[in-house]
């Protein structure tokens, strides 16, 4: 029963915010300062998730083959190579450093 | 999946994805109650991860131009991926066309994934051992590489790396996220600040 209680909360409240960003008003979102922000909110949040995706291991920071793989996919992007190519990279490079022990 | 280790039901497992359809949500819940947490403590922890969305949702409701009516319904969609796709669209036709294609593939691919990793089949197997972890984050960064387009931008991104990454050893999961989307309004302050100060206006960046 703890379980789906627990469940309950959790659906409301991430339905919630989902919602919440959604139905702010037209008008709040017309305001300068608010587009700005708006515009540079998910750049920071998914620069932080890219960041944590790399190097995390549960709560620890730990430099590993993703690590070259992201630095491959990163030089990809540089050379303007297509998204295929870019995530491609990253799998074989890190799957490479891996075999070799890294 | 890591439900079935926790006590949790197949029912119980599917209506997490079903219903809930934010996978760090998700295992946030299910690591806390396989931990011994009690249902609201564990809850609480889940919605923290969740919040983050309510971000997306303030942008992709200025790109995609949802009328009210359809909004219920597309919020359960509004997760990383999808923000991300959209938000790396040209325009509002192909970010309409992104939010949708990527919701709805990663819905079923999601539910689908969670019914069979609950039934018992090891479908995908050891992800790790082929690199298949790096793929996350390549695409992230593939996605986005094109929205750093300004000084403003990679100054805020910068920071929110440097704030993710420095607080995730002592924060609990999900609240480091959060702490570095205060990246944002950090820079857009800074950038005031330096054009109301009279003299010192440092070339900063090609805005």
């Amino acid at each position: 029963m703890n379980i789906w209680i627990a469940i309950g909360v959790t659906v409301l409240g991430c339905y919630a915010v989902k919602l919440a960003g959604l139905m702010v008003p037209a008008g709040v979102i017309e305001r300068p300062l608010v587009r700005r922000l708006a515009a540079l909110l998910p750049v920071a949040l998914l620069a932080a998730l890219t960041a944590q995706q790399t190097f995390a291991d549960g709560q620890a920071l730990v430099l590993d083959a993703r690590a070259a793989g992201v630095a491959a996919a990163a030089v990809a992007l540089v050379l303007r190579a297509p998204f295929l190519i870019v995530v491609g990279a990253a799998v074989i490079v890190t799957a490479g450093v891996r075999a070799l022990g890294g | 999946m890591t439900s079935a280790g926790s006590g949790l039901t197949l029912l119980q497992t599917c209506a997490l994805s079903l219903l809930v359809f934010t996978g760090a949500s998700q295992f946030a819940l299910v690591g806390a109650l396989a931990a011994g947490g009690g249902p609201v403590t564990a809850a609480a922890g889940a919605f923290f991860l969740g919040v983050r969305n309510a971000f997306y949702g303030l942008r992709l409701s200025q790109l995609l131009a949802l009328p009210r009516a359809v909004r219920p319904f597309a919020a359960q969609w509004v997760i990383d991926e999808t923000a991300a796709v959209s938000l790396a669209q040209p325009d509002r036709r192909s970010a309409r066309i992104g939010f949708v294609v990527t919701g709805l593939s990663l819905y079923l691919l999601w539910n689908l994934t969670t019914l069979l990793g609950a039934l018992g089949a090891e479908a995908i197997g050891d992800t790790g051992a082929w690199g298949l972890d790096a793929a996350g984050p390549a695409v992230f960064l593939a996605l986005l590489a094109p929205m750093l387009r300004t000084g403003t931008e990679r100054a805020v991104a910068g920071l929110a790396v440097l704030l993710g990454l420095g607080l995730l050893p002592v924060l609990p999961a999900g609240v480091p996220v959060l702490v570095a989307a205060l990246a944002a309004p950090a820079v857009l302050w800074a950038q005031g600040r330096r054009r109301s100060t009279p003299r010192g206006d440092a070339p900063e960046g090609n805005r």
